[in-house]
């Protein structure tokens, strides 16, 4: 079977350890924008206040899971109303899909978590160690004298912190934020925000300090999904192999028609956090973080040459610059029908949630029959059905709402518990009312086998009405 | 083809080829497989830390001692011991005042609700809409009185049984069986009680000589008018609501025969903090009474 003798090679590898190198340059700056935006919302936003009076949370965006409720600035979102957050997924879903098609894995190498808290790790690993050189001979000096322990114990605090932070973080989003911080330092917070940020902590930990390209190659399903959304005209980071091979160093005396563009410097390689070589072709690993653009542009101005031997390409590209053509301008690659599509879908969707958000009613009743018994023979003979009706108050102090019937004259109704028409509920609460309808013995309602009831609320401080339509049961309903 | 910079041989192969088509050399990273092994170990660990292999009557126990009927018979305790000054509190607390206690109310209510499903649907129904024989218990209707006291008391002795001495007790003569009144007399009563509750009766001139006979026979437990005598569970016959049923039939036989509906007491068998419950249950159902 084998084609040779030699024998085959091991079925497992080591990781290859990654050094990437410090890199300057414009897509280097937009990581950085990006990556203290991101990390700036991530760990503030939890401590902005929003006034909602005295009764509800001044917590800007706060889940609170015991309650049920989700509060994000002016909005709030109850449980029943979570079709809102299905349609943020979509609108996060159709987003990815846009982006991956126009700009292929731009989420993986600007915006995904991994990548930001992987980038922020190896900066504290750069600040501490050194760069790529000094970090590649920590890692070869096989002896650990008090340089290397001192380096290696100062970089995992550092990174702990980090970790702690995220950790940290993100439970403030489930709590008072203020509140929560002073019971976890002084030890009185719940095991739950002790357990998460634990995980949390030595996860971010694992993840951006041992773990990080791993994650990309061998945990993440991401990557497989997104080749399939990829197509000729996606933008991706790719190397003009037409311009730059044959590969060479440039010596004097050499021919230099006879060698391309690149001069085998290894700086696109060097700084490369996925450790890939861009010039092998589109590849499994790459990210498109675009850190090889900003190394060789470098090194391009350095020599002489043009930029832009390595960039974002399309690869539909190659064909037309192989045969002369000048490169086609980006805005020709990414606006065209499917995302054009995309927009179009994720736009209808933001949209409609807008306007679902707007259309919203302010005041909210659901009625559900009692089914068991359907109805029930009172000692006069009447026939009794009984309604849960529950009345959502969304508002910050607690309101009265009317109850009211409307359906055949004969039939009354009766709110358990109160003689009046009138209920409270309590501010930011639900109240379960039980109201019983009532028809009269020999009434056609009573004698029926079923009429359709309207039941009717109103805010007594807004007087904003909503109705329900329900159905009443009769004495020969079966 | 030194212009074509990747040829397929220039890719690392394990060097296995099959009719010519060779396998990349991709190993999986080494943690991969240490992570397969950990996993291996792990396995072994649990199997003998926890119930892992059947046998023929169950499982091997598992060194922890963990399982699943333990875990439920651990979270019962330890929601009785949560509920334990609740319920203290509910034993302790007058009847009539657990409605005026939010907190209390709330719990006795949904507790109550999980006793009544428990103990008290199978004859009076998963709603507590009754069935024959077994009386609603959403209605205004109530053999004994529906104030929350009068529930307390049913629930906690029961009705008509010789275990408790407590108990509700009232015996409704057979008239026809122990021949008490003669068939035609039976005949007469049965019709007047049709007209008592507004019926029209099958023969008008039975009903009428039938009121001297309800008037010395029947009148002494459900009233000269036939309003009934809660002090004695006689039904009051002049509502449209009937136990066991108001058409002719029915009540020829329950004449006859007489009822002896029973319901077992409770003091045996739930604490008494469950039997509030359930009383504070029934009692918010649709019918309850106030108390006097």
């Amino acid at each position: 079977m084998s084609d040779n003798n030699t024998p085959a090679p091991s079925l497992y590898a080591s990781r290859e350890p990654i050094f990437p190198k410090r890199v300057t340059g414009a897509f280097r700056n937009l990581k950085w924008i990006i990556m203290a935006f991101t990390l700036g919302i991530y760990y503030l936003t939890p401590w902005i206040r929003w006034d909602r009076g005295s009764l509800l949370p001044d917590q800007a965006v706060l889940i609170d899971l015991a309650n049920r409720r989700f509060y994000f600035f002016w909005i709030e979102i109850w449980s029943h109303e979570f079709y809102f957050v299905a349609g943020l997924l979509i609108m996060a879903g159709l987003g990815l899909f846009l982006f991956t098609s126009a700009l292929g894995r731009v989420w993986c190498g600007y915006t995904c978590p991994q990548t930001v808290w992987t980038d922020l790790f190896i900066l504290v690993e750069r600040w501490i160690e050194g760069d790529r050189n000094a970090r590649l001979r920590l890692h070869r000096q096989k002896k650990m004298d008090f340089r290397k322990a001192r380096l290696v114990a100062t970089k995992w605090i550092a990174w702990f912190g980090i970790g702690l932070a995220t950790g940290g973080a993100w439970v403030f989003y489930f709590s008072d934020a203020p509140t929560l911080l002073v019971d976890l330092v002084t030890g009185q917070a719940h095991p739950v925000a002790y357990t998460t940020m634990l995980v949390l902590t030595f996860t971010t930990f694992f993840f951006g300090g041992f773990a990080r390209e791993q994650i990309c190659i061998y945990a993440c399903p991401w990557p497989r999904i997104q080749a399939a959304m990829m197509d000729e005209d996606t933008l991706t980071v790719g190397y003009r192999e037409w311009r730059g091979e044959p590969r060479g160093k440039h010596r004097k005396g050499d021919d230099a028609k006879e060698l391309g563009d690149c001069i085998d410097c290894m700086a696109c390689v060097n700084v490369c956090p996925m450790g890939i070589d861009i010039r092998d072709g589109q590849q499994m690993e790459c990210i498109t973080c675009a850190l090889c653009i900003d190394a060789c542009d470098d090194i391009m101005d350095k020599i002489g040459k043009p930029r832009g031997l390595i960039d974002y390409l399309a690869f539909s590209d190659e064909p037309r610059e192989r045969e002369g053509n000048p490169p086609r301008p980006v805005w020709a690659h990414i606006f065209r029908f499917r995302t054009m599509m995309y927009t179009g879908l994720w736009s209808l969707v933001g949209v409609g949630l807008v306007f679902a958000l707007f259309i919203r009613p302010e005041i909210e009743m659901t009625v559900a029959p009692l089914r068991n018994p359907t109805f029930v023979t009172m000692s006069d003979g009447s026939i009794r059905n009984t309604y849960d009706v529950r009345l959502l108050n969304k508002h910050g102090e607690d309101r009265p709402f009317r109850l009211t019937i409307k359906g055949d004259p004969s039939l009354y109704m009766q709110l358990e518990g109160t003689p009046y028409e009138t209920v409270t509920v309590k501010a930011n609460e639900t109240k379960l009312q039980k109201l019983h309808i009532i028809a009269p013995r020999h009434s056609a309602p009573a004698d029926a086998e079923r009429v359709d009831v309207r039941i009717w609320v109103e805010d007594l401080t807004t007087h904003e009405r909503a109705h329900n339509d329900t159905i009443f049961n009769g004495r020969t309903n079966k | 083809m030194s212009d074509k910079k990747k040829d397929d041989l220039d890719y690392e192969t394990t060097g296995h080829s099959w009719d010519g088509i060779k396998e990349y050399n991709k190993p999986l990273p080494k943690w991969w497989v240490w992570t397969f092994y950990a996993c291996i170990v792990w396995g072994v660990g649990y199997a003998i830390a926890y119930p892992a292999w059947p046998l023929i009557n169950g499982a091997t126990p598992g060194l922890l001692g963990f399982s699943t009927r333990g875990e439920v018979a651990e979270d019962i305790a330890r929601v009785e011991e949560a509920n334990s000054a609740i319920n203290a509190k509910l034993a302790a607390t007058e009847l009539t005042e657990i409605a005026a206690d939010a907190e209390l109310a709330g719990y006795a209510n949904n507790a109550g609700s999980a006793v009544f499903k428990t103990w008290c649907a199978q004859c009076h129904g998963s709603g507590a809409g009754g069935a024959v024989g077994y009386p609603n218990l959403r209605d205004d209707a109530w053999l004994w009185g529906g104030s929350i006291e009068d529930i307390h008391l049913t629930i906690s002795h029961g009705i008509r049984n010789e275990t408790d001495d407590d108990a509700r007790y009232s015996e409704m003569p057979a008239f026809g069986r122990d021949e008490l009144l003669e068939k035609e007399e039976i005949v007469q009563v049965v019709n007047y009680v049709q007209t008592l509750s507004g019926e029209t009766p099958n023969d008008a001139a039975a009903a009428a000589a039938g009121e001297e006979l309800f008037a010395d026979n029947c009148s002494s437990c459900h009233a000269e008018d036939g309003s009934g005598d809660r002090s004695q569970g006689a039904p009051n016959l002049t509502d449209a609501l009937w136990l066991y049923g108001g058409d002719y039939d029915t009540i020829l036989e329950t004449v006859n025969n007489a009822r002896f509906g029973v319901m077992p007491p409770w003091t045996d068998r739930l604490s008494e903090a469950e039997i509030r419950a359930v009383a504070v249950y029934v009692h918010g159902l649709g019918g309850g009474e106030a108390s006097e």
